[in-house]
């Protein structure tokens, strides 16, 4: 048996039970990553050192009868956005390319304070900006289940390595579907939380009220376990909040009885692939089938949902990235005569072009003359969105839509047309806009065997209710089982 | 022609809070370079600020003395522009939801009281400090600084003349300081003024085009960048020169100011609300509670310094101007009735001596100048030994009556003791006795004189003079 098809659950039995050692579960995903990563791509740093070192310090504990965290000797990979002390973060950017972070993330403390073992840290779209990967600065993802076709993004190492077994779990950020879209597109179970209930403190900011940490497991139940660990306040993020801390694990329950499903029509109308509709439609047949109601309702508010968003997290993420000037730590221009040059080399040299694209867009949106135009209505249009949902969820418990209109497509097919890669996230960004909770989850395969993922949209803080409609789904059809072959591996 | 110059002032003041304003780093003055800092105040990617309430506690105290209406609901705002100095890029201030707003300070210059408008009041972060000179060419970054809280006091332009902008700072220097909120050190950067000044012709109501001179950091720098800026202004519009909206630099050591940046090229801040952080959202209570909390201010004190110990308004005005003073007098007083002398003496030989040696704390307690007058009072010490022991007191900090006892600088007053130096001195001078018979009265005054001399200035000089006066009639 090989020991990196497992899932949490699965590790956690086996380790308690002595039948594996998390020195043996972490080594088999260092010699796999050696083995597979050269054809996917996943990682940008891999720690094996410290990996395995974290791994024999858990089996001597838990062979000396100490007291283990819920995810003792569980290898977990990070989105290289998320500060790991004394490790490269580098947010797949030259402009970070030899960053060292000096402090931890609340997101890996709370790892390590549970026992998890960090393996190394993940590709991504240069600082989380982009839908396939391919805006690394180092080097494309590939989608395991067809090495010519993206993983998604931005979190596409994280759903690509999960999907490859390249780690047992992994955490992703999705500031408008970054750990959705990538899910959906390698068959992995992805969970965006409600905005605040997982800390961003550590996690390299793209647009700070649209940002959110979250896991990508292989299954339902392995999804709640990291929560479990990721969720909670924090007294160093203003923004975190401040509620009892909950055992996710509990709301794993096969049963939607009487629960009410609405389909918000916008998200499967035009522009949705055929595929991916009728995956949809099955998927809620599935659920009436399995005792829910499932009704078509609407949030018409979705056709200015796109300009809103590009126009806030550009904003944000203009004033974000302005640290990034080559003073104090990052890249610097090797020439430069003045301190305006060095601003101008280092930043241009630094960062690749859809950051600059964004910070163009953003900068320009806050400009004055143009910001009450641009800004000021996008918010209007943002307290409209968290209304039409609020409104929504007075009917129904949660909202069933696709995760994205398409399918994972062809490396380099779209990178030439921005705009075209925006109109993908149409069915994503509105749940960062509300701060809402959303999980996608598989639920079928098109014609090219690519996966198809379904979102599943919650109350906020209501991530229980997802869980339990995710969890439902997931023991009620077999699209979770099936398991990518790599390259004829 | 005749001009009048209108004066506004945007002043900094440094909290005094123990921690930064965003993250638990110390706000200690010093320090070696970037060792009061942590990822927070350096711009590390992905650290987050979180706001010290205190921070809010004090702006709203400062707020509150200078009779500003404080906002329930106010926010914090990003303002974007690239400095090494400044580690994120953007400086966390308030934009358009400040703290306080529509408030007034009551200043008075040479006994003329004027109310001056106050704009509003807002929270935000300093920036670090530039080292250059200590290397080959380039700059250094100390970031000790970055983060300390801040306050900015905005007043409308109501100031018609360098004293009055002088005594507006003057008067926030004081009530900050009895608030407790800022050290005010203005020659470490905590208490800092940018004047916006510009002149028209007397009797315009409209106002000209006003230049805008940053970062001035002591009196005589205000004062002098104020005078110079008005010189400046009529020579050019006399010269038929446009005056340019610009913002301006003084350089204290050379007494000159000179333009830093047009306002053309001037940065468009991109102010948005800062997403890291909530608004802040204060409850009447809360703010009720500060009020009445408050300590006393200097008007408070200059009345009853008036109305109780019945010193003049000038010198009530001066010691209550610096809470040091203030605090020092009614120490003093504790010690001695004598409220009228000890203030005489801080108004003039303490604050001489003050501002001859540059110290900003009296190096004796004030128990000590209390001791000191009553020795006076009672005649066991001379005036003219006491300015001694006084001076004595600022060298070793010692208590006076050791200092006397020690130099055995108490006053004669045995009569025995006079008698025989009336007749020593007599004897050694038979000229001024023939004088003074003579009619030349000045001749006593010069025996006194040479008897204080025989007695190392300790004799009783009431007592010389009578008794002199009694040997000479004889």
């Amino acid at each position: 048996m090989d020991i990196t098809t497992l899932t949490i659950h699965e590790a956690k039995k086996m380790l308690e039970n002595g039948e594996i050692t998390s020195y043996e579960l972490t080594k088999a995903y260092i010699d796999r990553i050696k083995k597979i990563d050269p054809i996917i791509k996943s990682y940008v740093t891999v720690c094996e050192d410290r990996a395995l070192q974290q791994a024999k310090m858990i089996d001597e504990k838990r062979k000396n009868g100490e007291a283990l965290g819920s995810l003792a000797g569980i290898p977990i990979g990070i989105k290289d956005n998320m500060c790991i002390k004394g490790v490269k973060t580098t947010c797949s950017s030259k402009m970070l390319e030899n960053f060292v972070a000096p402090y931890n993330a609340t997101v890996i403390e709370n790892l390590e304070k549970e026992g998890a073992v960090i393996l190394g840290k993940l590709n991504m779209d240069e600082f989380a900006m982009g839908a396939s990967t391919e805006r690394s600065a180092f080097f494309p993802t590939k989608n395991p289940w067809n090495i010519s076709k993206v993983p998604g993004g931005s979190s596409g190492g994280s759903a690509a390595a999960v999907s490859a077994d390249l780690a047992i779990a992994t955490l992703g950020s999705d500031t408008g579907g970054s750990i959705r879209q990538p899910s959906s597109f390698c068959s992995t179970v992805g969970l965006k939380p409600t905005y605040g209930l997982v800390s961003r403190y550590g996690l390299v900011a793209f647009a700070s009220s649209l940002d959110q940490i979250g896991p990508i497991t292989k299954d339902v139940e392995d999804c709640a376990l990291m929560m479990n660990v990721l969720a909670g306040h924090d007294s160093r993020d203003t923004t975190s909040a401040n509620l009892e801390k909950l055992e996710y694990t509990q709301f794993l329950q096969n049963d939607v009885k009487g629960l009410k499903i609405g389909m918000p029509k916008e998200y499967i109308g035009e522009g949705i692939n055929d595929e991916v509709k009728s995956a949809i439609l099955s998927a809620a047949d599935k659920f009436k089938s399995l005792g829910a109601t499932v009704e078509e309702c609407s949030i018409p508010v979705t056709e200015y949902v796109l300009p809103t968003y590009y126009i806030i997290a550009c904003a944000e993420a203009s004033s974000n990235l302005g640290r990034f000037d080559g003073i104090r730590y990052g890249y610097r221009a090797k020439e430069y005569s003045t301190l305006k040059e060095l601003y101008e080399k280092s930043r241009s040299e630094g960062f690749g072009e859809e950051v600059k694209r964004r910070i163009l867009l953003g900068t320009y949106v806050l400009s004055s003359g143009y910001y009450d135009a641009y800004y000021t209505k996008a918010q209007k249009v943002r307290t409209m969105v968290i209304e039409q949902f609020k409104q929504a969820f007075n009917k129904y418990d949660v909202l069933l839509t696709p995760t994205s209109p398409i399918t994972a497509y062809d490396i380099g097919s779209k990178t030439d047309d921005p705009v075209a890669m925006y109109l993908s996230d149409i069915c994503t960004v509105s749940i960062n806009i509300a701060g809402v909770p959303a999980i996608s989850i598989p639920c079928g395969f098109d014609s090219d065997n690519m996966p198809i993922g379904m979102q599943l949209i919650g109350k906020h803080f209501d991530e229980k209710t997802l869980l339990r409609c995710a969890y439902t789904f997931e023991k009620n059809t077999d699209f979770n089982s099936m398991k990518p072959e790599i390259g004829g591996i | 022609m005749e001009y009048e110059v209108v004066i506004g002032l945007e002043v900094h003041a440094e909290l005094a809070t123990k921690t930064k304003i965003f993250c638990g780093c110390s706000t200690q003055f010093g320090g070696e370079p970037n060792t009061h800092c942590c990822p927070v105040c350096t711009g590390m990617p992905g650290a987050l600020p979180v706001l010290n309430e205190k921070v809010v506690e004090y702006a709203i105290k400062a707020g509150l003395a200078m009779n500003c209406d404080i906002e329930q609901n106010s926010k914090q705002d990003r303002k974007n522009y690239f400095y090494p100095d400044l580690p994120k890029a953007y400086q966390i201030s308030q934009y358009d939801l400040p703290l306080c707003k529509n408030g007034h300070l009551e200043i008075d210059v040479d006994g003329q009281k004027k109310n001056i408008g106050i704009t509003r009041i807002h929270i935000e972060e300093d920036a670090g400090k530039l080292n250059h000179d200590e290397f080959g060419g380039g700059a250094l970054v100390d970031l000790n600084r970055a983060c300390v809280p801040l306050i900015e006091i905005v007043s409308e332009p109501d100031m018609r003349s360098s004293a009055e902008a002088k005594a507006y700072v003057e008067k926030i220097k004081a009530i900050l300081e009895y608030l407790e909120v800022s050290d005010c050190k203005m020659q470490e950067g905590s208490l800092r003024a940018d004047v916006n000044l510009s002149i028209r012709p007397k009797g315009e109501t409209k106002f000209g085009t006003r230049t805008e001179t940053k970062n001035l950091n002591s009196f005589k720098a205000i004062t002098r960048a104020i005078e110079f800026e008005i010189k400046r202004q009529i020579e050019a519009v006399e010269n038929g020169e446009e005056i340019i909206q610009e913002t301006r630099r003084w350089d204290d050591d050379r007494g000159i100011g000179y333009a830093m940046r047009g306002k053309e090229d001037a940065h468009d801040y991109r102010y948005f609300p800062d997403p890291d952080l909530a608004l802040i959202k204060l409850s009447a209570e809360y703010i009720n509670n500060i009020r009445e909390n408050l300590p006393e201010l200097p008007d408070s004190r200059k009345q009853k310094y008036i109305n109780e110990l019945g010193l003049p308004e000038y010198d009530a005005n001066i010691i209550t101007g610096s809470k040091m003073l203030a605090d020092f007098f009614d120490e003093a007083t504790k010690y001695c009735d004598n409220a009228k002398s000890i203030s005489n003496w801080i108004m003039g030989d303490l604050l001489r001596i003050l501002t001859e040696k540059e110290l900003e704390q009296v190096p004796f307690k004030p128990e000590y100048l209390a001791k000191l007058v009553v020795m006076i009072d009672s005649g066991k010490i001379s005036s003219a030994i006491a300015k001694k022991v006084f001076e004595d007191m600022f060298e070793t900090g010692e208590n006076p009556e050791d200092i006397v006892t020690k130099k055995g600088l108490v006053q004669i007053s045995d009569e025995g003791a006079i008698k025989e130096i009336v007749l020593k001195v007599l004897e050694n001078n038979p000229q001024s006795i023939i004088d003074f018979k003579a009619g030349k009265d000045k001749a006593l005054g010069f025996l006194v004189g040479q008897a204080m001399k025989e007695s190392r200035g300790k004799a009783n000089p009431q007592m010389l003079n009578k008794m002199f006066l009694e040997e000479l009639n004889k």
